[in-house]
């Protein structure tokens, strides 16, 4: 009850101190404002990107490997670049040999110009695969139905569309029979795919599934470059199926056992793995930044506090000689101190989530709740931490001292 | 007519030296006084004479070099800053020449500050301050902040101030420095009637009309008392 009153008694000095001085206070914790709100922005957009990247890289599949030419993870695109293409007769290969696929699709794809009638949209992401290849990445459909293995053997000119080329080219009536040209060539709609959003600004919904066959016989030129799809069986075996391909792989490129990998074996953990190491290293960046602002805020709130504890010396000794022990004295100051900084705490995070919605549109932010409180609380460590000095200093003066400078 | 009173101040062999490094100054040089309680002294003396250090170590705001000093039976020579700080809260009642009230602070908060200090619930310390402000005749001033008072109602409230922890002794310096003659007189006449209430009261002054107001008048010299006078006032 004592330690009750006395901290509520604190706080009202402290808050009175600073409604005095608001002009001040808040110069002051403006340091305070601009170091957290830099903390947390640098977190919501690791965070965002974070989350973007892993609900963008969701699609891919967690038990689905990429064979390709590429490796997603290197940029030694001099080297790669040498290597030999990918074969569709792999495929067959990988489906005989290997024990934990559970589906295969070749995959191709390519930027498109996609019309209906008078309507047209450009740059629509055209994808040629099997039948597999809803297997190994599902997709919800919104209409219709998915194509066959009988209109991919026969290289049937079938196409399920996303939500973008839906709405564009047909935007009072279902897409569903109607006929589509991709680059010129007739295409029937037989399916629509439920939104995806938007990724880095970027829609996800623009594309367009087709038969890989059509896809090699209408669009494959030079540009056409392939990769296989492959989902592992059920229960963990994504490892298993990747060294099982690997082998399978390195036999059919007939590379000795000295040579490297001709071919990337490319999955959505590889990536995210990069990703973490990479937001690693921007947290830490983020933290370091983070600190130094705060250090500077603090040193900010420093100073502060001690001209504080100057110009109220004879209000010091008053207090003193009406029987303010020395900690009344430092907890007054450090109080006052801490209040400061949780304010600016506070403005810092309210200004955080602005800006965090503001930019979210070009770049992803995801703001939880918990960095609210890290955040203010946090800020009133610093003030804690930087009130430490002053308020000792102001409870270390003696009464006698402090009346007589009045 | 002091037969039964129980000493509310003995002082002995009081000594304090200010150490200046090249010099040292001996401010107190061995002062020895007894103070009543329900006494009413006045502490005289040019500056330099130890007064205000006297004073200072009677409000336990200084630590003495040596000698005893015992407030109302409580031995406070050798105490700790906090213990100290515990004495200056529950036995002694500043007023002070400049007043030396908290500026952005209603009366009321200003009276009830010892109470804080004391770790008095805010109920009872609200009713114990109205009580005080009432006594010095300032029920009417609780909400006004000290630059909306006269200087005499200001000293009013820091009388109050002082009273509100009921206690052993008030301690007033230069109570009317700040004051004009009438509002001084004011005052003093407020210190007699807390002091016909039975309080002790010790009273800092150089002027010699306020010094008049008390009962008994200490004189100070080159840190020694050069006398010790009863006064029999004309009522």
């Amino acid at each position: 009850m004592r330690f009750f009153i006395d901290v509520i008694n604190g706080l009202r000095i402290a808050f009175g101190a600073l409604r005095a001085n608001k002009l001040r206070a808040g110069l002051t914790a403006l340091g305070i404002v601009i170091g957290v709100m830099t903390v947390i922005m640098m977190v919501v957009i690791v965070l965002g990107l974070n989350k973007a990247l892993r609900s963008q890289l969701d699609f891919l599949g967690a038990e689905t490997v990429f064979v390709s030419r590429w490796d997603w993870m290197s940029n030694n695109w001099r080297d790669m670049i040498k290597r030999r293409d990918m074969r569709v007769d792999y495929i067959e290969a990988l489906r005989e040999e290997s024990e934990y696929v559970e589906a295969i699709s070749p995959f191709y794809d390519r930027e498109m110009t996609v019309t209906y009638r008078g309507s047209s949209l450009s740059r629509v992401n055209v994808q040629g695969v099997s039948e597999e290849f809803f297997i190994t990445n599902p997709k919800e459909l919104a209409e219709g139905r998915i194509f066959t293995e009988q209109e991919v053997s026969r290289n049937a000119h079938v196409a399920v569309i996303g939500q973008d080329v839906a709405r564009s080219l047909f935007p009072e009536e279902s897409p569903i029979g109607k006929t589509i040209k991709l680059n010129g060539w007739d295409f029937e709609v037989i399916g629509m795919s439920t939104p995806f959003g938007k990724v880095f600004g970027q829609s996800w919904d623009n594309f367009a599934v087709v038969p890989y066959g059509a896809f090699q016989k209408r669009f494959s030129g030079r540009w056409a470059d392939l990769t296989i799809v492959a989902k592992s069986v059920e229960g963990g075996h994504l490892d298993d199926m990747k060294w099982e391909v690997e082998g399978i792989m390195r036999r059919l490129r007939k590379l000795d056992p000295r040579q490297a990998n001709d071919f990337g074996l490319n999955t959505q953990s590889a990536i995210l793995e990069q990703f973490d190491q990479m937001t690693a290293a921007v947290y830490a960046g983020g933290i370091i930044i983070g600190f130094i602002s705060l250090l500077v805020g603090g040193i900010g709130i420093m100073n502060i506090m001690l001209v504080s504890v100057t110009e109220r010396t004879a209000e010091i000794g008053l207090r003193k000689a009406l029987g303010a022990k020395n900690w009344n004295i430092s907890w007054q100051f450090l109080v006052e101190s801490a209040v400061i900084c949780a304010i600016g705490g506070i403005f810092g995070v309210a200004m955080a989530a602005g800006l965090s919605k503001a930019i979210n549109n070009f770049l992803p932010t995801y703001m939880p709740m918990w960095i609210v409180g890290v955040g203010v609380i946090f800020s009133g460590v610093v003030g804690i931490i930087f009130g430490l000095y002053p308020a000792m200093k102001a409870a270390r003066l003696s009464p006698i001292e402090a009346l007589r400078s009045d | 007519m002091n037969g039964e009173r129980r000493p509310m101040i003995e002082i002995r062999e009081l000594r304090k030296i200010y150490d200046l490094g090249a010099v040292k100054v001996e401010a107190l040089a061995g002062v020895n006084v007894n103070i009543l309680e329900n006494d009413y002294v006045a502490i005289m003396g040019p500056s330099g004479s130890g007064k205000s250090t006297l004073m200072n170590l009677i409000g336990c705001l200084d630590t003495a070099t040596s000698g005893e000093y015992f407030l109302a039976g409580e031995r406070v020579a050798g105490l700790s800053d906090k213990q100290l700080a515990e004495i200056r809260n529950r036995r002694i009642g500043f007023v002070f020449q400049t007043f030396n009230l908290l500026p952005r602070a209603s009366a009321l908060q200003n009276v009830e500050l010892p109470l804080v200090y004391a770790g008095e619930s805010p109920s009872e310390r609200r009713r114990r301050a109205r009580e005080a402000l009432e006594a010095v005749g300032l029920g009417d001033r609780m909400k006004h902040k000290p630059n909306e008072m006269s200087g005499g109602q200001r000293q009013r409230v820091a009388i109050a101030r002082a009273l509100v922890t009921n206690p052993a002794i008030i301690l007033a310096d230069e109570p009317t420095g700040n004051l004009d003659s009438k509002t001084g007189n004011e005052i003093m006449l407020l210190l007699e009637t807390i002091y016909e209430k039975g309080n002790t009261i010790i009273l800092v002054t150089h002027e010699e009309d306020i010094a008049r107001h008390a009962h008994r008048i200490v004189r100070l010299r080159d840190g020694l008392i050069e006398s010790d006078e009863v006064i029999h006032r004309a009522a």
